[in-house]
Formats: C-alpha cells, structure tokens, sequence
C-alpha cells in the first residue's frame, strides 16, 4: 500500500511514520507542502492514501485537496491538522477529505481514523 | 465575559490556552503540565532562553509565545519525538514549533471566534526580544513539568469580524 504524508513538519511526519509501522506492507512517501505533494502524485502516484496537514507554507493542504479532486475523486485523504473547529471540518469534508484527525492526536486513535477510512474506500486496513 | 480593551485581560481567550497546553504535552510527549499563578509582563523579553511564537489573525489577533527552559526544551522535544535531539538543530526547532503550532491550534479552537494561526517560528539565543501588540496585555502563565520549567506568553485580544 502506497500512502503520501504530507506535513511541514518533518517530526510530525516522523511520529506518522511511526504510527503506520503498525501496518503491513506499507511505502510512504513523503512531502513538506502542497506543491511538493502535487509533484509526489504526479512522479510516484497513484496513491493509496494521502494524510494532508491544513496549514503549510507554499500551498496548504486544503488547496492541494481542493487541486486534487479535480481530478481523482476517488484515492482516500485524511486531514491530519490542528485546525478543530467543526466549520474547519465540514469545509474540509466539502472539498473532498475522507476524514479528519485533529493534532494533538494518540497513535491509536490515528491509527483508527486510518483503518476506518481505508475499510470504507474499500482498501482493506 | 468582558471584552479585552486596554490593559484588562479576556478570560475566554485565556482559559483555551490552560487546556490545550495540558492536552498536547499530555497526549504527545506524555508529560503532565500544571500551571502557576498568571502575572502581566510589561518588558520584551521572553521568559526564558527559546520561545516558539506562533500569530494570530481574524477575529483575534495577536500571539502566543511559549518559553522554554533549554534543558527543558531538550526533554520535552525528546518525549515528543521519540528520540533526542541536538538543541538548535533543524530538527530540535521543527519539533519544538510543532508542539507550539498545536499549543495554538488547540486553543484557537475553544475561543468561539473565526480565527486562523500563522506557520510557527522558533527564537534561540540569550536575551532574545519579542514585538508584542502595545494594545493588549501579556499574560505569562507559568508551567511546570516533570522535564522543568516553561511559560505561555499570551498577548491577544477579539477584534471586530472584517465587513
């Protein structure tokens, strides 16, 4: 399974990381902003699941969700974010996220908004 | 609950700060944070030697600046992390912003108000100075750990939604 992590920060990317080693047969890749992760999409995707933090110098990761709707509707996305507030989700989950994780987060409870969202895209977990 | 004007100090944009401090030291660098008394600080200062700073904008302006002791930071980053990292090095500062970003963020979210918060930005060095708006009051909440010793310096205040 190919999943896209993209985070500013390489320690929230690293704590991800960590997270996902409870999976088998997982390659991440990773991206520090919005343009790095069009580029990881075009040159390494398609994906499997992409964990998208809000705020992130260049582009944030709502216009990256919002670019890459255009196109794919269907390859699952997480908004893994400290943006809590319940308008923040509901625009999110308008421009295309299959879920939201709001930071700070458990391993477990990551870990489960991940399960939950790939079950649902139909993807195992 | 009173409006922050001059120099008196909005609770409801206070209290948010207590809880999420306790929430991210807790659940991401599994460290209890009791909190002190909170004073007003009038010099530029911050309270101790690296501060991550993090901005506020829409219908509250303002920032956080949360201080560390260096030792303190070192522990904190460390539990935070999973693994030690050198002070002042690229990584240290990243993991030391993110801790601060989500301070921000998880209180931000308990003020009620339609605000955004800036990318985070860490400050080393002794004697390091920090702008703060000359309109609102600083608020130092001091915080205690296990690892030592840090400080919220909180200056912010609700504004009128744009039109």
């Amino acid at each position: 399974m190919k999943i896209l992590l993209i985070d500013d920060s390489r320690t929230m990317r690293n704590i991800q990381k960590k997270v996902l080693s409870a999976m088998d047969n997982v390659e991440i890749s990773e991206a520090a902003d919005g343009l790095e992760a069009l580029a990881a999409v075009g040159e390494q995707g398609p994906f499997d699941l992409m964990l998208v933090d809000w705020n992130m110098p260049n582009m944030d990761g709502f216009t990256f969700v919002t670019k890459i709707r255009e196109n794919d509707k269907t390859t699952p996305m997480i908004m893994v974010t400290t943006e809590a507030e319940k308008s923040r989700v509901l625009e999110a989950l308008k421009a295309g996220v299959n879920n939201y994780a709001v930071k700070p987060f458990t391993p477990d409870a990551l870990l489960e908004k991940i399960r939950q969202t790939l079950e649902k895209a139909g993807a195992g977990g | 609950m009173p409006e922050t004007q001059g120099n008196k100090v909005n609770p409801k944009l206070i209290v948010p700060f207590v809880k999420s401090a306790q929430d991210v030291f807790s659940t991401m660098a599994a460290t209890k944070v009791t909190v002190g008394k909170p004073t007003i600080k009038k010099d530029p200062m911050p309270s101790y030697d690296i501060s991550g700073i993090v901005g506020f904008s829409g219908e509250v302006v303002g920032s956080i600046v949360v201080s560390f002791h260096e030792q303190t930071s070192v522990k904190l980053v460390e539990a935070f992390a999973g693994e030690a990292l050198e002070y002042g090095s690229n990584d240290f500062i990243d993991a030391l912003g993110e801790l601060c970003n989500m301070v921000a963020g998880a209180a931000k979210k308990d003020f009620g108000l339609d605000a955004s918060i800036s990318i985070p930005s860490v400050i080393t060095g002794a004697n390091h100075r920090v702008a703060r708006m000359s309109d609102a009051p600083c608020l130092v909440i001091p915080c205690t750990t296990a690892a030592g010793e840090f400080a919220m310096e909180i200056s912010v205040k609700q504004v009128s939604p744009a039109v």
